[in-house]
């Protein structure tokens, strides 16, 4: 028996076939054809194979083909969290030799390549392809018309329209913050924002190391203001309630805004969400149907911070071919193909604005390559208990605003242990 | 499809089709050879062990090792150090809301008494009353069809069903459509509303259960129908001729004699409640004070990368599994006897 064993796994792996690139994201359908279509170029011009797996249960997924020793040769955004300890493993392989650093240099800003080192010492472990930009505000700009509503430049303005939408009887603001396996990312958002844009970089910082407390002034009160927002008696300011925030996908978000007459006026989403619009009404067109302006500056000081998340690529197992193919993911060529298709911007200084599908996605590539200070998605770069506790924080709190200060002493209780024992 | 991978994997395509009946064949024929050779007395002794080998060694490899060693990481940390009682400390800490609680409870309350009574009831009522009618084929087919979805597909379309809308609006879910058209009772959000009390959530367990159940009922109530057939008619028709009644009969002479198989599909229904996952997984993802215990361990796992945490949640649940284990395969011995 143990030599049948023995011959079967031989024999897988002298089959490793030496052209194929083994990839693993969480791109299916729509997405996975986009993709399929940004490496068809390098594809088709090197003669390189590429065996695609999608799952949304990437983390999963990797950690366990990682720990069985047949990991892929490159896989798309696992979480950052879950990369720092594959680097600390030694599971994933510096990419210093392996992409043009000079070229990235010129072409990416320095935040991105600080990213790329979780470990900050020089070694590069991750690169990215393709961003999404948080803290758009989404709106439908007849209805704002109709009612003559003007786009909010300032906090101020913000709720001062907040308080002249509620006064005409109708709720501001649509939220839905469920996500199957993910709930209350998208309300941890507003948090990230807040605290980003109110309390400025480095205590944003402080927040993802876990060394500043949730109890601490600073997060209090960026849960306070997105109170606020949700206004007052828990949710008034918001269509449906707590039970439609906390029971609805964040995909569904927009349907009550389209409504006519609009439910609500505004929501709260990163740069991916009309593609949410458009396929639940297909007649829903960019600038004319809905349009975004950027969550105002809370904090003069820190004026143009914003939020991002970007899908990053790791290399597991040091092969000519996928050496390659990563870096040929980092060129403006690659990045243009998808950014042509709709729905990703692209990181990437040579990627021409030309390349834009439409005028919105045109603004945001040049708010994304305005931004004064660019922070990646807090909560993503958390321990993961820690990050399913702030998700649990958002869902709690926006259920019942009053148990504030029971839900951050809990997340400090759960911030004492996380940091030590992942 | 692109059926290129298997040929780039012809050699262990071969292995597997060539190779692994050789070796088996090479193992019995060899091993009979030995055997043949042995003094006739010796033989009977022998020979048992030979053919259950193979199979002794896969449960060793596959059931027993891996047992073995999660028993072990249970008291280690993730650098493989002892750490004694430490993680068990951690997952039964802060009694009743902290650590691993929520979930046992979940799993031995409300999903080992709710999921289990459900089914077996309505699987019983099913047999029985299908039995009378004509029509029992067709509509036993129905009952039993959720059987054939994956339990994420049926995670899924419950969460259809259970589909919230403010109050005034159109409901889309069917169960808030059914409790608003009928019941005049606003919309409710089953699998987030704890009624009722944060600290007993009965309802979004219930809703959790509710989904579980109707994908399982069909199951029971095949075993359950094909256990009524087997009981002979003269003896029910002797009942009735006796002046019982419909319900005496059942009472007294069709449940009885079920008895061993309802108590069989009862503990491999129990066995199935505290191994409860995939709805909990798609519907939830343990949120809202539903955690169970193999989704707890999921998450320790491949989240947070807690091994010792994992292994030992592992353990809890085996060790709440086993009497249920035990019990379960006493009763199928004396199912087995009475033949």
């Amino acid at each position: 028996m143990a030599v049948m064993f023995a011959a079967v796994a031989c024999g897988t792996g002298s089959t490793q076939n030496a052209g194929t690139v083994h990839v693993i994201a969480q791109w299916s359908g729509a997405e996975q054809a986009h993709f399929m279509a940004v490496m068809k170029p390098f594809l088709d011009s090197t003669g390189i194979k590429m065996a695609y797996t999608a799952t949304r249960d990437e983390d999963a997924i990797l950690r366990s083909n990682v720990a069985a020793g047949n990991p892929p040769d490159l896989a798309a955004a696992p979480s950052p969290q879950l990369l720092t300890q594959f680097a600390q493993q030694g599971k994933v392989i510096a990419l210093n030799s392996a992409v043009d650093m000079g070229a990235l240099q010129n072409n990416y800003a320095k935040s991105w390549i600080d990213l790329g080192e979780p470990l900050h010492d020089g070694k590069l472990y991750q690169v990215f392809s393709w961003a999404d930009l948080k803290g758009l505000i989404w709106y439908d700009p007849a209805s704002f018309q109709a009612k003559g509503y003007n786009v909010p430049k300032s906090w101020d303005d913000l709720m001062n329209l907040q308080t002249q939408i509620k006064s005409t009887g109708t709720t501001p603001w649509c939220m839905a913050i469920a996500s199957t396996g993910a709930d209350g990312w998208p309300g941890s958002d507003w948090i990230k924002e807040i605290v980003l844009s109110q309390s400025g970089p480095t205590v944003y910082d402080n927040w993802v190391a876990g060394k500043q407390k949730w109890t601490s002034p600073e997060i209090k009160l960026a849960f306070q203001t997105w109170g606020q927002i949700l206004g007052p008696g828990d949710d008034s300011n918001v269509y449906g309630g707590s039970k439609t925030i906390l029971s609805t996908q964040f995909g569904a978000v927009g349907t009550p805004m389209f409504a006519k007459p609009p439910k609500c006026y505004m929501l709260n989403q990163a740069t991916f969400i009309p593609s949410f619009f458009t396929s639940a009404d297909p007649t829903l067109k960019p600038v004319t149907d809905f349009n975004f302006f950027p969550l105002p500056d809370i904090n003069s000081q820190f004026a143009g911070a914003h939020v991002v998340a970007a899908d990053s690529w790791s290399m597991f197992k040091d092969t000519p071919q996928a050496r390659k193919m990563i870096q040929y993911l980092t060129t403006a060529d690659a990045q243009t193909i998808w950014v042509k298709l709709g729905g990703k911007l692209s990181p990437n200084k040579q990627t021409s604005l030309d390349a834009y599908p439409d005028p919105l996605a045109k603004e945001e590539a040049q708010l994304l390559a305005g931004t004064q200070i660019a922070k990646y998605d807090a909560t993503d770069n958390m321990p993961v208990a820690m990050k399913d506790a702030a998700w649990q924080a958002v869902l709690a709190y926006a259920g019942n605003q009053s148990k504030l200060d029971s839900i951050l002493a809990n997340l400090d209780k759960v911030q004492a242990t996380a940091y030590t024992s992942s | 499809m692109d059926f290129s991978v298997l040929l780039q994997d012809i050699p262990t395509l071969l292995v597997v089709i060539i190779g692994v009946p050789a070796i088996l064949a090479a193992y019995i024929i060899g091993g009979e050879y030995l055997v043949r050779r042995l003094p006739d007395k010796n033989r009977p002794q022998v020979r048992p062990w030979l053919w259950v080998g193979p199979a002794l060694f896969l449960v060793a490899a596959y059931l027993l090792l891996p047992a073995i060693f999660t028993i072990k990481q249970s008291f280690e940390n993730n650098a493989g150090d002892w750490v004694g009682f430490n993680n068990f400390a951690n997952q039964l800490g802060d009694f009743p809301n902290g650590g691993a609680w929520i979930a046992i409870r979940n799993n031995v309350i409300f999903w080992l008494i709710f999921y289990t009574l459900f089914t077996l009831v309505f699987g019983l009522a099913l047999a029985v009353l299908f039995d009378r009618v004509r029509y029992e084929q067709v509509v036993k087919s129905l009952i039993f069809m959720p059987m054939a979805i994956s339990s994420v597909a049926l995670g899924l379309i419950w969460d259809f069903m259970y589909q919230y809308q403010p109050p005034g609006q159109a409901q889309t879910g069917t169960m808030n459509a059914l409790v608003t058209t009928f019941l005049h009772h606003d919309p409710v959000t089953w699998l987030q509303d704890q009624w009722p009390a944060e600290g007993f959530n009965v309802l979004n367990n219930l809703a959790l259960i509710g989904a579980a159940t109707w994908g399982i009922t069909g199951f029971a109530m095949v075993i359950l129908s094909a256990a009524l057939k087997g009981i002979p008619g003269e003896l029910l028709e002797a009942a009735r001729v006796d002046g019982a009644g419909e319900l005496t009969v059942f009472r007294r002479v069709i449940l009885p004699l079920m008895m061993p198989t309802v108590v069989v599909v009862g503990t491999t229904l129990v066995i199935f409640a505290l191994k409860a996952f995939d709805v909990v997984y798609v519907m939830t993802s343990g949120g809202y004070n539903t955690d169970v215990l193999a989704f707890r361990m999921y998450k320790l796992l491949y989240s947070s990368y807690n091994l010792g945490g994992a292994s030992s949640v592992a353990i809890i649940l085996l060790i709440a599994v086993v009497p249920v284990l035990i019990f379960n395969l006493r009763q199928f011995r004396a199912v087995e006897a009475r033949r």
